[in-house]
């Protein structure tokens, strides 16, 4: 545990020695910013920040991946995979350290939209269960997006394809649920609704607390984790 | 401390280290040389668990590097070829980082960090981001960060490269320094380096240990170079009786003969010599002692096909 919250420290602190967390703040901040605004002042009832939460959804489908793409590629390309590995520490360390490290920087990057909550609750009557259950929703959804992204940059060693692959894969992970309509039969959509992401943030982000959602990202998470560990163990076997 | 049997670790089809296998005793400081693609690299890092041998084993202070990996580990300070950093991070910074990775307790560590960057000659840097260092000072806080937990058994994979003159002096210092109480393995191209700072040579050449021997035992090869005039007959006639010769040859120049004598093993028969030359009064204008250097071994070794 130890070693984990060493190593998560550091991650952290390289995220903001890099100029591209700032950018990415900005970027993230003013995109959510006008949503916000477009949405509660054209809807401007109680569930417009529904519709503001599943905007930074899909902005964090495209963010997600450049959060997580130098997280090993870079460790790989630099060399100091090889420090961090001849260190006294197992690779599940590294992996989990990383993994908490992108996932705490996606809550820092989506706490000041708060802010907009906040303000609503001073002009207005939100329903706050649905709002808590819609950034439940949110960090479970990115949780899975960070996990595939660390997933792929576990097995390049270069950034930019590393956040090209991650893209691709979140992308058909979003929009797979709707393949679903190709078929006339019931069940296949439903295994399309339940393999997208869409479906599940969806559920999230009206108020639904569904154990099956939590299962369905926690599953996710767990296996894209092992996986990266797994990747990142054979090298030793090559 | 350091055993290694018949290890073997192949990439692909290729072995890149075949069947190599060496002991490093306690506070030893054993020369690891080869060509480049001799296999060195891959020696060290199955020691230190960065890969897993193909087949063969290694222990590092009694503790096998595949299965107790974390134990053995914790017991080497390793210096990677290419001493990777994380260049957005300060030095101290760094330094402390790898610190708490290694378990240096808490209460030790800011001394330990102190000594260590004093020691190394990176503490007038310390709140230098380490992108900005030049190569010296980033070998030295390689070697920082290798000796930082104060392990029993160092690993250093070229520690001099990059250095200047003046650098490397110091770092061979530090080096020789730390093996009074450590056991290191020691890679290098650079000869006299080894002369210098080793007990013990282990020369690997296409994955195999082509030499494995004591530095005394390598180098003992000695020759005496005359330059005499005289009657040629009755010179090497003589000093033929004398104990320990291997080989007698000679050039001729003028009046002059320049004699090569080879001796079979370590005694120093010079003295010998000489009395001979006064009683039979040769003329002699140069008297010199030579020896096999390592870097004669080394391009023998390493040419031959």
């Amino acid at each position: 545990m130890r070693n984990i919250w060493v190593l998560t420290k550091k991650e952290l602190a390289i995220y903001f020695y890099s100029p591209l967390a700032y950018v990415i703040i900005t970027a993230f901040l003013l995109l959510s910013g006008y949503f916000f605004y477009q949405f509660v002042a054209g809807i401007a009832d109680a569930t417009a920040l529904r519709y503001v939460l599943e905007f930074i959804g899909f902005i964090s489908l495209i963010i997600s991946p450049m959060i997580t793409m130098r997280l090993l590629a870079e460790e790989k390309k630099s060399g100091t995979l090889e420090l961090l590995m001849t260190a006294p520490i197992t690779e599940t360390q590294v992996v989990v350290s990383k993994y908490i490290s992108s996932l705490l920087f996606f809550i820092a990057l989506i706490m000041p939209t708060v802010a907009y909550v906040i303000l609503l609750i001073f002009w207005g009557k939100p329903d706050l269960g649905a709002i808590i259950c819609g950034y439940l929703g949110l960090i479970c959804l990115a949780g899975v997006f960070l996990s595939i992204g660390l997933f792929v940059s576990s097995f390049t060693s270069n950034q930019i394809v590393a956040v090209i692959i991650t893209f691709v894969i979140l992308l058909i992970g979003w929009v797979i649920g709707w393949a679903g309509e190709f078929f006339r039969e019931q069940w296949w959509k439903d295994i399309f609704k339940y393999i997208g992401f869409f479906e599940h943030f969806d559920a999230f982000r009206k108020g639904l607390i569904d154990s099956r959602d939590f299962l369905y990202c926690f599953s996710l998470i767990i296996f894209f984790l092992f996986l990266t560990v797994r990747i990142v163990e054979s090298r030793r076997w090559k | 401390m350091i055993q290694v049997e018949n290890l073997t670790k192949k990439f692909g089809n290729v072995a890149a280290v075949d069947g190599v296998s060496f002991n490093v005793e306690n506070r030893e400081i054993v020369g690891f040389l080869g060509p480049n693609g001799a296999g060195k690299t891959t020696t060290m890092r199955v020691l230190t668990s960065y890969l897993a041998p193909t087949s063969g084993r290694a222990a590092v202070a009694g503790f096998d590097v595949v299965r107790n990996s974390l134990e053995a580990r914790k017991r080497i300070g390793y210096l990677p070829e290419s001493v990777p950093f994380y260049p957005e991070m300060r030095v101290r910074e760094y330094l402390s980082f790898r610190a708490k990775l290694k378990a240096v307790p808490r209460k030790q560590r800011k001394q330990r960090l102190d000594e260590v960057m004093e020691r190394c000659r990176v503490k007038d840097v310390e709140h230098k981001i380490i992108g900005h260092l030049s190569k010296g000072y980033r070998q030295r806080l390689g070697l920082a960060e290798a000796i930082i937990h104060n392990p029993p058994i160092l690993i250093l994979d070229e520690p001099t490269i990059g250095l200047d003159p003046a650098q490397i002096r110091q770092t061979r210092e530090l080096i020789k320094e730390l093996g009074q109480d450590k056991t290191v393995i020691l890679s290098t191209h650079i000869l006299p380096e080894v002369e210098m700072l080793c007990n013990r040579v282990i020369i690997i050449h296409q994955g195999k240990i082509a030499i494995m021997d004591t530095l005394n035992n390598l180098v003992k090869d000695q020759k005496i170079k005359l330059e005499i005039t005289g009657n040629i007959n009755d010179i090497t006639e003589t000093l033929k009786q004398l104990p320990g010769i291997k080989n007698i040859s000679f050039t001729q120049q003028d009046l002059w003969y320049v004699v090569t004598i080879e001796l079979s093993n370590n005694e120093d028969i010079r003295d010998i010599v000489y009395q001979k030359i006064v009683q039979n009064q040769w003329g002699i204008r140069e008297f010199k002692t030579e020896r096999t250097t390592l870097e004669e071994m080394f391009i023998r070794i390493t040419t031959r096909e």
